[in-house]
């Protein structure tokens, strides 16, 4: 392939004319012009420093709340002083290396970035002084058990992450259960069918989030509030009884066409609220996926899978909305187990 | 002016006397002068190209983003313990969170300064990945990628990775509405991982979402762990830099064999130190005037709850599309959930946009066979298969940024959202094509027309009037310069069939993957224009000279008139 390459290079059409004279700028051959870059570029290492003060003026003398055109005084005029003085210092500096700098372009040899036969051939014979002298291939029985030993090297370090989290036990138990109250999830308050007008749509929480122990502490708080809520949320939703077509099996799980959905999108978990009361359809905001409400959460759009779960209702005897069981199905994003879980609900059932 | 008569030497300055000793002392045991000279490195010579300017765009953001991340850590507490807020914003005040928030909160409002660098170091954060996109473009349509480079360029893969999960890490630690919505996404992207996606998703959050760890373990990721990476991998990527030296652009007197520039002191050192001052004050004017992630518009996060909108920093945005424009796949074997609607998007397929990166330098050098280095950059019209390659990417890489702001365009449009969802699923796989076709053929017209300007010049804006009426506008040749650069390239290789049998007759080893090969470099050659031969430029040179036709010569000064008729001369 080289040969050819070379006479390749022979039959170039038009011949290296070589790097062409150099050009002198303005500021090399004119002083005026010379004094005159000098002093541009002090102005502005000076500007520079009056800002840097000017900040430091700011940040003792602003007041946090005071605002200037509709910014943060503060914010603003911190960042302004700063960002400025760091931009007048790095022009000043650019433009010192383009105007006064010397700028004779040099010219340096590049060399293959593959060492010298020789090179390689001395490095060669110290690795294999080296490995002759260890004995490494004259002894197989040590070399062997050392890579046996290497390699369970990786057995603790991978046992040791055993303890960053508990084995997977699913996602198919909420705190829902017979009975409990639907409750508002702003004040925590129960809602009656005669609050819900055809078309409303409520978020709501099962009412064990609002309730507190005899102590008056809350009976789930922080870190298993947040999991329980991101299982647990649901909205109510009353649609017109008769625009609602009950999968076998569910014709009783709503109240008058008050019906009680999971909250979490089975796509990757976002809550769901964009309701759409014309079509029925509830959109995640997170990734489109659509749900229709009065076809059992059926999934019309979107890269959502399984249809939202749906919580069955009833009326406790002070008329209050309550669930009848946890959901029956698995409850948000799907997981490798997801199956075998959804199995088991199934067959409690 | 005249720096040589004023040329002063800095040990007979008052300064050197000084600073000889404890110059002096260092070099006694550090031996740098020895090394500085070995490797010329106080004059090494950088070659100069706007576009070089790209990648340290990139290391200044970092450096920026060391510089203000620092900072923020002396108030940031990332803990996702229960807090009551209690501090300058009223709004929130008396509000159960967590001391992420809280203390994010606390930047904000009641540490001085501290929204400022805050919104620095999130605008930096972004500047960071996308100087990073906009190099590797650089390198990538240049062949700037090409041997000896390989190596440096699997690093910079590795770079933007890291960058791509130290981004996502950080957006993710203020523990606000926005970044919890983010950490649900990463945590319904590790239950779709199969088989094993449960356990991950319990471990990595320390049981169910959310736990009360992962803010914790991204903190320790992204102040420790990935920084120390990054600083690693910038460290090697600057060494094979001024190893290798710079790629420059052809022309005269610039050659594979050499690189002509500035040196790195005093030209180099100023420019490029002077250019992090210009990154930094950049990015804290925008900190000053445009508004970053303001979190305490969002609330402390709740999971049954979402702002409308909710979007990721822009460089997960391809991702996101993808997750958007996914069919709703889901299938079970095995008795197994496979959830390919989360797992093809947001874990094969940045795995091939990266892939295909990664392998590109090696697949084109298996196609074309060439096994030269190569330290001159090809115009992008000189290899149209490449060039056509990477647009098509890019416009892939759009079709999956437009599905991630497949909602506001919608709304900000009055667009069926369903309608965006189907153009993108749908031009994900056509519009690249048809961009490629497109771009190709740009290429190869440029590469028609550089061949026309060498054997044909220039148009000189001169128009003659023959004797018998005709008009015609006067061409001359393009300086020998110009003529130089447009010429300074690679010839086509001659595409030849590989032998079926070898010399004895018998069927050729290999000689299946050799027709793959054959085939290939058809293709990536397919429509490239050659540059003119010897002879060509030799007739072409007999007919612009001839000024039998013309009444007046030009003279060597002449470049062309001006659109006023004026002549324009050196």
């Amino acid at each position: 392939m080289s040969d050819e390459l070379d006479q390749l290079t022979d039959a170039e059409p038009v011949k290296d004319p070589g790097l062409p004279a150099h050009q002198h700028r303005p500021t090399d051959v004119d002083p005026a012009q010379e004094l005159r870059a000098e002093r541009q570029i002090t102005g502005m290492f000076t500007l520079a420093s009056l800002l840097l003060i000017g900040f430091c003026v700011a940040y003792v003398a602003i007041d946090k709340d005071q605002t200037f055109l509709g910014w943060s005084a503060m914010n603003f005029t911190l960042g302004a002083t700063l960002g400025g003085a760091l931009l007048l210092m790095g022009v000043g500096i650019i433009q010192w290396a383009k105007k006064l700098m010397g700028d004779d372009e040099m010219v340096e040899l590049r060399h293959p970035a593959a060492s010298t036969a020789e090179d390689r051939a001395a490095t060669l014979e110290d690795l294999n002084a080296g490995i002759n002298e260890s004995g490494f291939g004259r002894r197989p029985l040590i070399r062997r058990s050392l890579f046996l030993s290497m390699s369970f090297l990786a057995l603790p370090t991978v046992i040791m992450l055993r303890d960053m989290g508990p084995l997977p036990y699913g996602h198919k138990n909420t705190v829902w259960k017979k009975g409990m109250r639907v409750v508002n999830d702003v004040a925590g308050t129960p809602i009656k069918p005669s609050d819900l007008q055809v078309g409303q749509l409520v978020n709501a929480e099962p009412a064990i989030m609002y309730e507190k122990d005899k102590d008056g502490e809350a009976v789930l708080h922080g870190t298993e509030l947040l999991q329980e809520k991101s299982k647990a949320a649901v909205i109510v939703v009353r649609m017109k009884p008769e625009a609602i077509t009950p999968a076998k099996g569910r014709e009783n799980w709503g109240i008058d066409g008050i019906l009680c959905y999971s909250k979490i999108c089975t796509h990757v978990g976002c809550p769901i609220s964009l309701w759409e009361q014309q079509t029925h359809h509830l959109l995640c905001p997170c990734h489109q996926s659509t749900f229709d409400l009065a076809d059992n959460g059926k999934v019309v759009f979107g890269p959502a899978h399984r249809p939202l779960p749906q919580l069955p209702l009833a009326l406790d005897s002070e008329g209050y909305l309550i669930a009848v069981s946890d959901f029956p199905e698995v409850v948000g994003p799907s997981y490798p187990e997801l199956a075998r879980d959804q199995k088991r609900l199934d067959d409690k059932s | 002016m005249s720096t040589v008569d004023e040329h002063t030497n800095i040990e007979d300055t008052a300064f050197g006397k000084k600073a000889a000793g404890p110059v002096g002392w260092l070099d006694d045991r550090l031996g740098l002068a020895g090394a500085s000279k070995r490797s010329h490195l106080l004059r090494k010579v950088f070659p100069e190209h706007w576009s070089f300017m790209l990648g340290e765009i990139a290391l200044w953001s970092f450096v920026v983003l060391l510089l203000t991340g620092t900072f923020l850590t002396f108030w940031f507490q990332p803990s996702m313990a229960e807090t009551t807020y209690n501090g300058s914003y009223t709004p929130l005040n008396g509000l159960e969170m967590s001391h992420a928030y809280a203390s994010t909160l606390d930047i904000s409002f009641d540490v001085r300064g501290g929204l400022l660098i805050r919104q620095i170091h999130h605008w930096a954060a972004a500047l960071f990945v996308a100087a990073m996109i906009v190099h590797m473009l650089r390198v990538m349509f240049t062949g700037a990628y090409r041997k000896p480079r390989e190596i440096n360029w699997l690093i910079g893969i590795g770079l933007m990775v890291l960058g791509l999960v130290e981004g996502f890490a950080g957006y993710s630690l203020p523990d606000d509405l926005l970044s919890g919505t983010g950490l649900r996404f990463v945590d319904g992207l590790l239950r779709s991982i199969p088989i094993v996606g449960s356990y991950l998703e319990y471990f990595i959050f320390g049981g169910e979402f959310p736990g009360d760890v992962i803010i914790p373990r991204l903190y320790m990721v992204h102040i420790l762990l990935i920084p120390a990476l990054l600083l690693a991998l910038i460290g090697a990527h600057m060494i094979l830099l001024v190893y290798h030296k710079h790629t420059q652009w052809g022309g005269p007197g610039r050659t594979e064999k050499n690189v002509v520039g500035y040196p790195m002191l005093p030209v180099y050192a100023a420019k490029a130190g002077g250019f992090f001052f210009v990154v930094f004050g950049f990015t804290a004017l925008m900190g000053a005037v445009l508004q970053i992630n303001p979190i305490w518009a969002y609330g402390p996060y709740n999971p049954s709850e979402v702002t409308a909108g909710s979007q990721p920093d822009w460089y997960m945005g391809f991702v996101e599309g993808a997750v958007r424009i996914m069919p709703n796949w889901e299938s079970t074997f095995f008795n197994y959930t496979w959830s390919w609607n989360v797992f093809i998007p947001a874990a094969i397929l940045p795995g091939l946009f990266l892939g295909v990166g990664a392998a590109w330098p090696f697949v084109e050098q298996w196609i074309t066979g060439d096994k030269r280095e190569h330290h001159l950059l090809e115009r992008p019209r000189n290899a149209p298969f490449r060039t056509a390659f990477i647009v098509a990417a890019m416009t892939a890489y759009g079709v999956l940024w437009i599905g991630g702001g497949n909602d506001i365009i919608a709304t900000k449009f009055h667009l069926s959202l369903n309608a965006i969802t189907w153009f993108c699923r749908i031009g994900l796989f056509v519009l690249p094509v048809v961009t490629f076709m497109i771009t190709k053929r740009i290429c190869i017209g440029l590469q028609r027309a550089d061949a026309n300007r060498i054997l044909h010049g220039y148009e000189t804006g001169v128009i003659e009037r023959s004797p018998d009426g005709g008009f015609t506008e006067r061409h001359a040749p393009l300086p020998v310069g110009s003529q130089y650069s447009l010429t300074n390239h690679d010839r086509l290789p001659v595409l030849e069939a590989p032998p079926e049998t070898d010399h004895n007759g018998v069927a050729a080893p290999h000689s299946r993957m050799a027709k793959l090969r054959a085939k290939a470099r058809e293709i990536y050659y397919d429509g490239s224009v050659d540059k003119p031969t010897v002879e060509d430029v030799h007739h072409a040179e007999e007919h612009l000279r001839d000024h039998d036709g013309h009444p007046v010569e030009l003279g060597d000064e002449f470049q062309g008139v001006s659109e006023t008729g004026v002549p324009r001369v050196h």
